[in-house]
Order: C-alpha cells, then sequence, then structure tokens
C-alpha cells in the first residue's frame, strides 16, 4: 500500500496546491513542500525498513509488491513493485523533489497554484515510472510525467519557451508511441506463443521472439529509452529544453527525467530482449562515446551557462549508455551510481545558475566574470559541483564514472579509453564554468547578495550527499545489489555469446 | 612515550589538516586572521609532531613485513573490486610524510607571514591543508585507487592554488593549463590501473606488485605496457618531458606555494609513484630506459632552459624539472633509494630556495625581475646566507652540502648499475654543470653588484625561521647516506632497503668511482667559477653572447622552454578549440529541424489546395479520376 501511496501523496497534493494557491500563494508554497518532504520521509522509511533487516535479497526479487486487477480483458493490471533499483530511484526523486520545491519558493510568482500542481504531478509521473510492473501502466506513467512537464517549460520557461517545449514534447511523444507499439507487439507476440494477453513484466520476460520483427520491436523501445537518456544524435531537444525551463523544471529533467532512459534501459530493453541487446552491444558501447566526447566538445563551445550545463549531461549520460552496455556487475553498479550522481550533480549546477540568473539576470557567461568576490559562497559552492561534474575522486561521481570504466574495460579496451579521454575533455569544459564566472576579472563592480539561508539549505544536503557517495559509495552499492543479482541472472551477459 | 606513540592511529595524520581544511572553508571567513592562521599552521603542525612518534613506533616496533596497515573503512565492494580505504605505512611512506608534515609545517609557517596582507588569507590556508590531506593521501595509501584519489586530490589544489589570484585571467590560464595537462598524464595512469585490475585482480599495491612479479616475464608485453602508462602519469605528475610545459606556468601561484607544491612534495609523486610500482618496471627494461633517458633529456632541457631566464621563479622552476629529472634518471638506472634521496634533500634545498625568493619578492615589492634586483647581500643577511646554502646544496657543492650526496649518489648509479651507461653519466655530469652555473648565476645577480632596487620590508621571524631551519637541513640533510671514501654511512638506504631493492654497481672497486666523483666534483666547481666571473667579473662576457645573433636566437628558444607551448598550441589546443566552435551549434540539431521544415513546407503546399474556389476542386477531382482510371486500364 506504501507504494500506492508514493503516488497518490503527489498527486492528490497537486490538486490541493492547485486550489489552495488560488486563494493564497504563500500557503500553497508550504503545502508542496509538506507534501514533497512527507514522500521523502515515507520513501526513507521503506529504505530503511529493508536495510535494516537485512531484508533486502532476501524476501525475493522485489521488496514490495503491490498488485490489483485493472482492465482484466486486456491482461492490464495495476502492478507496483519496488526492488533496490527502483528504491534508489524514488528516493533521488523524493530528495530532487524537495529541493525543486525550494528552488522555486521565490522564484514563481505567477500562476503559483498550478505551477506546484505541475511540479507535484510530474514527480507523481516519475514515480510510478520506477515502480510500474505492467508494460500498459509504464506508459501510462511515461506519458502522465510528460504533460506537466510540457506546461512547466511552456508557461513559467525564459524567452523561447514555446519553441522549446514543443520539441521537448514531440521528440518524447514519438519516442513514447513507438515504445506504446512495442509493448503491443510484444504483447501480441506473447500471445502468440502462450494465448494469453498480458502486460505484465514478470509474465512477458522470456517471450520467445521471432528475430527480425523482434529486432524491430526492442529498437522501439530503445529509441523511446535513448530520447530520454539522451543518447546523440537524438539529443536535441535537450539542451532547449534545459535552457527554456525554470530552474526547478531543468533540475527534474536533469536529475530524474534523463534517469528513466536509463531506467528504462536496464529494466526492460535488456532484460526482455537479452539477444537483440547483444546484437545492439558494440553499436551503443560507441553512441555512448560518441555522446561523452560530443557532449563535452559543445558544452566547452557554449557561452550561455544553462546551455553549457545541458550539454554536460549529454556527455556524462554517454557513460550510463557504455555501463548499461556493459552489462556486467561493476559497470552496472557504477552505472545506478553515476545515475544518482550525476542527478545531484548536474542538478546542483543548474540550481548555481538558477540562483546566478536571480542575481545577475543573465545566463551569459561573457558577462560575467570574478563574481567570487561579491558571492564566495555560492562561488565555493559551485566549485564543489565543477569538481564534481569533472569526476574529482572524492566525490560519487568518480565512483561511478570509474565503476563504468573498470566494467566497460572488460568488454573493450578502445571503447574504455575514448571515454577516459572525454574525462580529460570533461576537465577543460568543468574548469571553463568556473573560469568564466566566479573567477577571471570582474566584468563590473557586482554588487550582489551572496547565498541566502534557504539557498543554503538546500545546497547543504547536496554537498553533503556527493561527497558521502564518494566516500561511502556502499551505502547505494549494497541496496542495489540484491537487485543487480536478480538482473544479471535474468541475462548473465551481452558479450561472448553466452 | 613509546606506547603512546604506537597508540596514535595512522589516520590522524592525513586527518588533521584535512580538519583544518573543513574548518577554515566553513567559518573561515568569520575567523579572524590569527585564528585561521593558528588553525591553518597548527593542524599541519600537529600532524608533523604525529609524524615523528609514529616513525619511532614503527621504528621499535617493525611491522609484519614492513608494513602497518590500517584499513579504515571499505571504500568500494563490488564482486572481486574490493577497495579499502586503507593506509599503509612502510619505509618509503614514512620518508615521504616526514617531507610532506614537515617541510610542509615550516612552509605553513612561513606564509601566515608572507599571505598576511591577503584579503584570502583563510581561503589561502584551507587549500593549503586541503592539499597536505592530499598528499598524505597519495604517499599512505595502500591501494592504486586510494593513491588515484590523493593524486588527482593534489592536483585540484595545485589549480586551485595558481589560480589563487584569480582576477588576472593569466593566472587562471596557467592554473587551467596545469590541471589539464597534468591529467592527460592521469588518463595514463588510470589506464595501468584498469589493466593491473584486469590481470592481477587487484588494486592492492603489495598483492598487485608480487602479483607481477610471480606472473608476468622480464620484458612481457604487459608489464611494459603498464609501465609505461605509469610512466604516463609520473611524467604528468612530475613535469618531465613531453608535459613538462605546465610548471613555469605555475609559478603564478603565491610563492608559499611554489615551494610546497611546486618543489618539495607533488611534482615529486611521480618520482615516488615509479619507486613504490618499482616492481612491474623492473620487468619492462624497456620502460627503465625510457625513464633514464627522459630524466636525463629533462634535466638537459629545464637546465639550459634555466639559464636564461629572468623572473626568479622561473629559474627555480626549471631548476625544479631538472632536479626531478635527476630523480628520473636515478629511477631509471634501478637506483631506486638514491632517487628518494634526491627527493628528500631536493625538498630541503628547493623549498629554501623557494621561500628565500619569496623573501626577497616581497621585499622588493613584488619584483621578480632578477636584474632589477642586485646587492642584497647586506640589506638582507640572513636570507642571502640561507639562499647561498641552498644554491650551494643545488648546484652539489662538494662534501659540504645534503645535494651533493644524492646526487653524487644518482651519478654513479648512473655509470654503474646494469641499467646505467657511460651516456647516461655523461648527461648528467654536463647537467651538474649547468646546475652550478644557473644557481650561482641567480646568487651573483641577485645578492650581489649594485642595488638596484629598495628593500621595502624585512622579513620577519616567522619567514627567517623556516629558512634557517631548511638551510641547516640542506648541509646536514645528506649526512644520512655518505659514499665509501666518506664515511660509507648507509642509514638511508638501510631504511629503504626492505621496500626498494638496493642498486647494484657491476663496476668492482672503488677507484671509478672515486674517479668520477672528482671529475663532477671538479666540473660544478667549475660551472661555480664561470658563473663567479660571467656575473661578477666580467658582465660583458654573458652580454656580448646574448647580443650574438646566434646567441639571442638560442636565447629565445631556451628563454620559451624549446617550443614545446607553441608546438601543442598548434597541434592539440587550437584543432580542439576550432573543432568545438565548428560544432557550437550542434549539427545534429540541423537533421530535427529540417524534418519540421519539410514537414511546414508540406503544409503550405498542401493547403494551397484548400482555397475555397470551386473550380480548384473540380479541377483535382477531374484529374484524380483520369489518373485512376489510367491505372485500372493499365494495370
Amino acid at each position: 500500500m506504501t507504494l500506492v501511496l508514493l503516488i497518490l501523496l503527489p498527486l492528490v497534493g497537486g490538486f490541493a496546491a492547485w486550489i489552495v494557491g488560488r486563494r493564497n500563494t504563500g500557503v500553497c508554497r508550504w503545502l508542496s513542500l509538506a507534501v514533497v518532504l512527507a514522500e521523502l520521509a515515507l520513501v526513507l522509511r521503506v529504505w530503511a525498513r529493508h536495510l535494516g533487516d537485512a531484508g533486502l535479497g532476501s524476501s525475493g526479487p522485489w521488496l514490495e509488491i503491490f498488485e490489483r486487477a485493472w482492465i482484466p480483458k486486456l491482461g492490464i493490471s495495476f502492478i507496483l513493485a519496488i526492488d533496490g533499483l527502483s528504491l534508489l530511484m524514488v528516493v533521488l526523486t523524493a530528495f530532487i523533489g524537495v529541493m525543486a520545491v525550494l528552488v522555486s519558493w521565490r522564484e514563481i510568482e505567477e500562476r503559483v497554484g498550478i505551477y506546484f500542481a505541475c511540479l507535484l504531478w510530474v514527480l507523481a509521473g516519475i514515480t510510478g515510472v520506477f515502480m510500474a510492473l505492467d508494460l500498459f501502466l509504464f506508459y501510462f506513467f511515461w506519458e502522465v510525467m510528460l504533460i506537466p512537464m510540457y506546461f512547466l517549460i511552456g508557461v513559467w520557461g525564459h524567452e523561447r519557451r514555446i519553441y522549446a517545449s514543443v520539441k521537448f514534447f514531440i521528440f518524447t511523444l514519438a519516442g513514447g508511441l513507438l515504445m506504446l507499439v512495442s509493448i503491443l507487439a510484444l504483447t501480441l507476440s506473447h500471445a502468440a506463443s502462450t494465448g494469453i494477453y498480458t502486460f505484465d513484466y514478470t509474465e512477458l520476460l522470456g517471450t520467445p521472439l521471432s528475430s527480425p520483427s523482434a529486432l524491430w520491436i526492442m529498437l522501439g523501445f530503445f529509441i523511446a529509452f535513448a530520447v530520454k537518456l539522451p543518447a546523440v544524435p537524438i539529443h536535441n531537444w535537450l539542451p532547449d529544453a534545459h535552457t527554456e525551463a525554470p530552474t526547478a523544471g531543468s533540475l527534474i529533467l536533469a536529475a530524474l527525467l534523463l534517469k528513466t532512459g536509463a531506467y528504462g534501459l536496464i529494466r526492460f530493453v535488456v532484460p526482455l530482449f537479452p539477444e537483440q541487446s547483444a546484437a545492439m552491444a558494440p553499436w551503443a558501447l560507441w553512441l555512448g562515446v560518441l555522446g561523452i566526447i560530443y557532449g563535452a566538445l559543445l558544452a566547452f563551445a557554449q557561452t550561455d551557462l544553462k546551455r553549457l550545463v545541458a550539454y554536460t549531461s549529454v556527455s556524462h549520460m554517454g557513460f550510463v549508455l557504455i555501463g548499461v552496455y556493459s552489462w556486467n556487475e561493476l559497470a552496472l553498479q557504477g552505472t545506478v551510481m553515476q545515475m544518482i550522481c550525476h542527478g545531484l550533480s548536474t542538478g546542483a549546477l543548474f540550481m548555481i545558475v538558477g540562483m546566478l540568473y536571480d542575481r545577475i539576470h543573465t545566463r551569459d557567461v561573457t558577462e560575467m566574470g570574478g563574481l567570487w568576490k561579491a558571492a564566495p559562497k555560492l562561488g565555493g559552492v559551485a566549485m564543489v559541483f565543477a569538481m564534481a561534474s569533472l569526476g574529482l575522486p572524492g566525490t560519487g561521481n568518480f565512483v561511478g564514472e570509474f565503476l563504468i570504466i573498470f566494467g566497460a574495460f572488460k568488454v573493450s579496451i578502445p571503447v574504455t579509453v575514448a571515454a577516459l579521454l572525454g574525462i580529460v575533455a570533461a576537465t577543460v569544459y568543468s574548469l571553463r564554468i568556473i573560469q568564466t564566472t566566479f573567477h577571471g576579472p570582474a566584468a563590473t563592480s557586482w554588487e550582489i547578495p551572496d547565498m541566502s539561508s534557504r539557498e543554503m539549505l538546500m545546497m547543504a544536503p547536496m554537498i553533503l550527499a556527493i561527497v558521502w557517495l564518494g566516500l561511502w559509495p556502499s551505502t547505494v552499492i549494497a541496496t542495489f545489489e540484491p537487485a543487480l543479482k536478480s538482473l544479471m541472472h535474468l541475462v548473465p551477459t551481452l558479450w561472448g555469446g553466452g | 612515550m613509546d606506547g603512546f606513540c604506537c597508540s596514535l592511529p595512522l589516520w590522524l595524520i592525513p586527518a588533521l589538516p584535512a580538519a583544518g581544511f573543513v574548518v577554515l572553508a566553513l567559518v573561515g571567513a568569520r575567523l579572524p586572521k590569527r585564528w585561521a592562521a593558528v588553525i591553518g599552521a597548527g593542524s599541519v603542525g600537529l600532524s608533523a609532531a604525529v609524524t615523528p612518534c609514529a616513525a619511532s613506533c614503527y621504528l621499535r616496533h617493525p611491522p609484519d613485513g614492513g608494513v602497518r596497515i590500517e584499513r579504515l573503512w571499505t571504500w568500494i565492494d563490488v564482486g572481486t573490486f574490493d577497495i579499502g580505504f586503507s593506509l599503509a605505512l612502510d619505509a618509503l611512506s614514512l620518508v615521504m610524510i616526514f617531507v610532506v608534515t614537515f617541510v610542509g609545517f615550516l612552509i605553513h609557517l612561513y606564509s601566515t607571514e608572507y599571505m598576511a596582507d591577503d584579503p584570502g588569507f583563510s581561503r589561502f590556508f584551507a587549500y593549503m591543508n586541503l592539499f597536505v590531506a592530499f598528499m598524505l593521501m597519495l604517499v599512505l595509501a595502500d591501494n592504486l585507487f586510494l593513491l588515484y584519489l590523493g593524486w588527482e586530490g593534489v592536483g585540484l589544489c595545485s589549480y586551485l592554488l595558481i589560480g589563487f589570484w584569480y582576477d588576472d585571467p593569466e593566472n587562471g590560464r596557467a592554473a587551467r593549463k596545469a590541471f589539464v595537462v597534468t591529467r592527460v598524464g592521469d588518463t595514463a595512469m588510470a589506464i595501468a590501473l584498469l589493466l593491473i585490475f584486469k590481470h592481477a585482480g587487484t588494486l592492492d599495491i603489495g598483492q598487485a606488485m608480487t602479483w607481477a612479479s610471480d606472473n608476468w616475464a622480464v620484458g612481457s608485453g604487459l608489464a611494459v605496457a603498464v609501465a609505461f602508462l605509469l610512466l604516463g602519469g609520473a611524467v604528468g605528475k612530475s613535469a618531465q618531458l613531453p608535459l613538462q610545459v605546465w610548471l613555469p606556468d605555475a609559478m603564478a601561484g603565491p610563492t608559499p606555494v611554489s615551494a610546497l607544491i611546486h618543489a618539495a612534495t607533488m611534482v615529486t609523486a611521480g618520482v615516488y609513484l615509479i619507486a613504490r610500482t618499482h616492481a612491474v618496471f623492473m620487468l619492462a627494461p624497456a620502460a627503465m630506459t625510457a625513464v633514464a633517458v627522459i630524466g636525463a633529456a629533462t634535466l638537459l632541457l629545464a637546465g639550459c632552459s634555466a639559464l636564461v631566464q629572468t623572473d626568479i621563479k622561473r629559474v627555480l622552476a626549471y631548476s625544479t624539472i631538472s632536479q626531478i629529472g635527476y630523480m628520473f634518471l636515478g629511477l631509471g638506472v634501478g637506483a631506486w633509494s638514491a632517487a628518494i634521496f634526491h627527493l628528500m634533500t631536493h625538498s630541503f634545498f628547493k623549498a629554501l630556495l623557494f621561500l628565500g625568493a619569496g623573501a626577497v619578492i616581497i621585499s622588493l615589492h613584488h619584483e621578480q625581475d632578477i636584474f632589477k634586483m642586485g646587492g642584497l647581500r647586506d640589506r638582507l643577511p640572513t636570507v642571502f646566507w640561507t639562499f647561498l646554502i641552498g644554491s650551494a646544496s643545488l648546484a652539489a657543492l662538494p662534501l659540504v652540502t645534503a645535494g651533493f650526496y644524492s646526487k653524487d649518489l644518482i651519478l654513479w648509479y648512473s655509470w654503474s648499475t646494469e641499467y646505467g651507461s657511460p651516456w647516461l653519466w655523461a648527461a648528467g655530469t654536463v647537467g651538474a654543470f649547468l646546475t652550478a652555473l644557473y644557481s650561482f648565476r641567480l646568487v651573483f645577480i641577485v645578492f650581489f653588484g649594485d642595488e638596484k632596487g629598495h628593500v621595502e620590508r624585512h622579513p620577519g621571524l616567522r619567514i627567517l625561521i623556516p629558512l634557517v631551519v631548511l638551510a641547516v637541513l640542506s648541509v646536514i640533510g645528506g649526512l644520512v647516506e655518505t659514499p665509501a671514501m666518506l664515511g660509507h654511512v648507509t642509514l638511508f638506504s638501510d631504511l629503504l632497503d626492505p621496500v626498494l631493492p638496493p642498486a647494484e654497481s657491476t663496476v668492482p672497486g672503488h677507484q671509478t668511482e672515486h674517479l668520477l666523483q672528482a671529475v663532477v666534483a671538479a666540473i660544478t666547481l667549475v660551472g661555480v667559477f664561470l658563473a663567479f666571473l660571467f656575473y661578477v667579473r666580467r658582465p660583458s662576457i654573458p652580454a656580448a653572447l646574448r647580443s650574438s645573433p646566434l646567441g639571442a636566437r638560442v636565447c629565445r628558444f631556451w628563454l620559451s622552454g624549446w617550443g614545446f607551448d607553441t608546438l601543442y598550441d598548434r597541434i592539440l589546443v587550437r584543432p580542439f578549440v576550432d573543432l568545438a566552435r565548428l560544432l557550437r551549434l550542434d549539427p545534429f540539431d540541423g537533421i530535427s529541424s529540417t524534418l519540421g521544415r519539410v514537414t511546414a513546407a508540406g503544409n503550405s503546399v498542401l493547403s494551397r489546395t484548400q482555397d475555397g474556389r470551386i473550380r480548384t476542386y473540380v479541377f483535382g477531382i477531374g484529374v484524380g479520376a483520369v489518373i485512376a482510371v489510367t491505372i485500372v486500364v493499365f494495370t
């Protein structure tokens, strides 16, 4: 029942925020904060329960499961379940959710009620995506998170928000429709061989598929997730969406929405289509490399700070693609670590860009410089996350990237070496972030306030989390491990014909 | 005392400066400078106090296998990838932590005065403390993954401190250059780690080295590959050919930073790394040769460049590159402990020289051009005498300086071990001549002759005490290891013997050794004499050399560090920047926007058919009917 509550809470909370927001925006903000904090408390309780009694992995593949019939005639049921992977993603969602409400506190002045409603609904959709085990339900949540996000960008975004939101919508919707076709095809194939219509993930695992059609079905899923990830060359909705979205929108996009793509690859694409994924794996690795290098080069070339950070996402998510398709223990642990740490570090960078924009009303780095003197705290925080972004040891990003690299080294040496070159390129763009904004000669004599206590309150947990994960990554590793074991049991390897 | 010392955990040594960093980073800006100084210097001082304690415990109660291991927690545990956050103390790390904490503390003490007027005072000490903590992690790490943490961490602090005065974009450029160039080397090192883990199945240094010795044949491809990749990391960090370009520019940082990071500790990390992984290098003769040749070439190139610099810190920077070249030469001929010995003495005299240079620089109101100095001998007597001792030690003046004993040992082994050759020895000897020449050029130009600048302030005790202590060490620090002719003390190599295999001379007897020593000593003295002649007696000679067409050319070439910067700019930096500029607008975006344009164009074409006129529709129906009939008829 807790799982249902995790979705209902932000969903109902969103309606409440909408209604309250019409009368009193202050109460609406506090209400939204209460909702996300309650969500976080709830999910942390679940985590603590399973960490505490060594229950992780002892009770079968799923830690908790909730199952009800929904549209039985079509074999559609309402199944929510979590394992370590889902749990970690839901924890991340709730944590980022709190941050998203906090960054919006002063930034959003118009239509506050409906704004917070959209924000909470996106969170509900994402939470659903990470827990749904019925493919139809999964598709449903996939679209649920799309629509409020579209409004967040299109209504509360910056100058080119309409262009960006439409682009975002078309890309994601096109991917989603491909996935829907693939889901239907998979169900029909399953029915053809067993006579049972079902959308249940566990039932569909191991469905025998004839080879040419299976490849196409797999590609339908793959493209939907690769758009979200994003993988080059279908990444180009992302820089526009990130740049034009309000801060909370960029935060949710970077920290959570991109992770749904990675999650989909791990949960659905590889386990449902092991043979096709194996055929795809070498291509996927090089797509990952392309993303890493291409993203890094483009990040370096940008002058819009938000766009710069957006392209770093493309670069970092290339590692995730490599991690997934290397498909071994090290690489997958690294992938999950990278997903979480990229969420925190890039999310934090977007928050910092938001704070800067709030103070100097520009995102153009050529107009910045020398801000450290005026805002040393903000500079220090930015330094921490720039270092995380270049994968400095001591931050979780290092653990993630290096676990992926150690895992990938087992399957392809050239890919690993190319990915390592991407880390050098990451140094170049990350240092540029600091150099062009906080360091360098002051463009004008800045008179801006340093971080407020609300902002410190937001950034402190982010810093603690990223350093914690850098020094004690076992928190994440141990939580994911049983889930990883069962994934590896489903698909032992994508490499070596096995 | 003994019991107390042995009860102190090892982690205190890096944790104290780390704690100093945390406190300064959180509340440093609000603390009065006095407190920031107490925390900054005090934390390193405490660490320096714990070190001899740990040393005495280690020496009196030697642990099993000569290594004291302290596992703090499990860092990463994924299947067989089991990495502990663990520290290991053996003789080699003992020498290193001694250098880092002790020299580090003296430099911190010096900085409390040197940086006293800087608005970024507490930020400076926060970065310095963080550096010391990472450096100690580097040398105490018991596995390569943790070593890599320290390795990258010191790189970060180096970046932060080179660019400490961030409002000047030149400093920022120098800082980024240092970070990026060393990270190129780090990438090679990371690949070495990957290979070691893939084959040995562990990153624990001891286990991996044992495994390599047991399983890889001498000259096997993997051993050679791993050794060369580790060498790649080492040349980046230690500013050796071909990645030496960042160090001269790194002088943009405050002078204590140059003393601590870019002379005494971080830049020698590459030497430490190779010594630490010597087992792999011994399996790879090609890599050994490469190390020695890189060392020899670097010491010559940098020695020449040091000869023509006019900025006091750049002279010392090239000198550092050159001296680390000696250490590499020592490593390359298998004289492991001699290289570490030179690392230690170098840290004394080079830190001393940088601190002395710093004292001169602030006395002359931030003047760094040596030709605007002069005659400071009487104005700054303590600085003069200590600087003279430092220079003598750098030039390896026979018998009385620490530098003599360590350099002599390296030169002897570069001739006599199985990896050695007369050529390597000759390079080292020419280098010794250059060293004597440029170090005394500096002394004579800065401290002799006419007074050109005005001494504005005299250094106080917190500057003078570190100078004196380091000067004493620059003299007596070499007596822990002396050649056969001079007492044959072997304390240092005995200490390191369990960790680093002793170098073995293939030349029997001591005759050759004595002869070579005499030759080097004579050449050194000639160098000092020539410096005296050129820069005190007959300044017209170097002036004439410089103004001759060839001389001017060579001078410019050496001044620019042999044109490496221009080369890298052409073949690496500019292509990267140009490519980035070319791609700036994201060509892949063209695909989807073309799709969008095609759709829009299709819309405008097709919407013309709906113009509301009956004749258009009739025409459409007519044409359609004709086409339909045609198809029916003809198929």
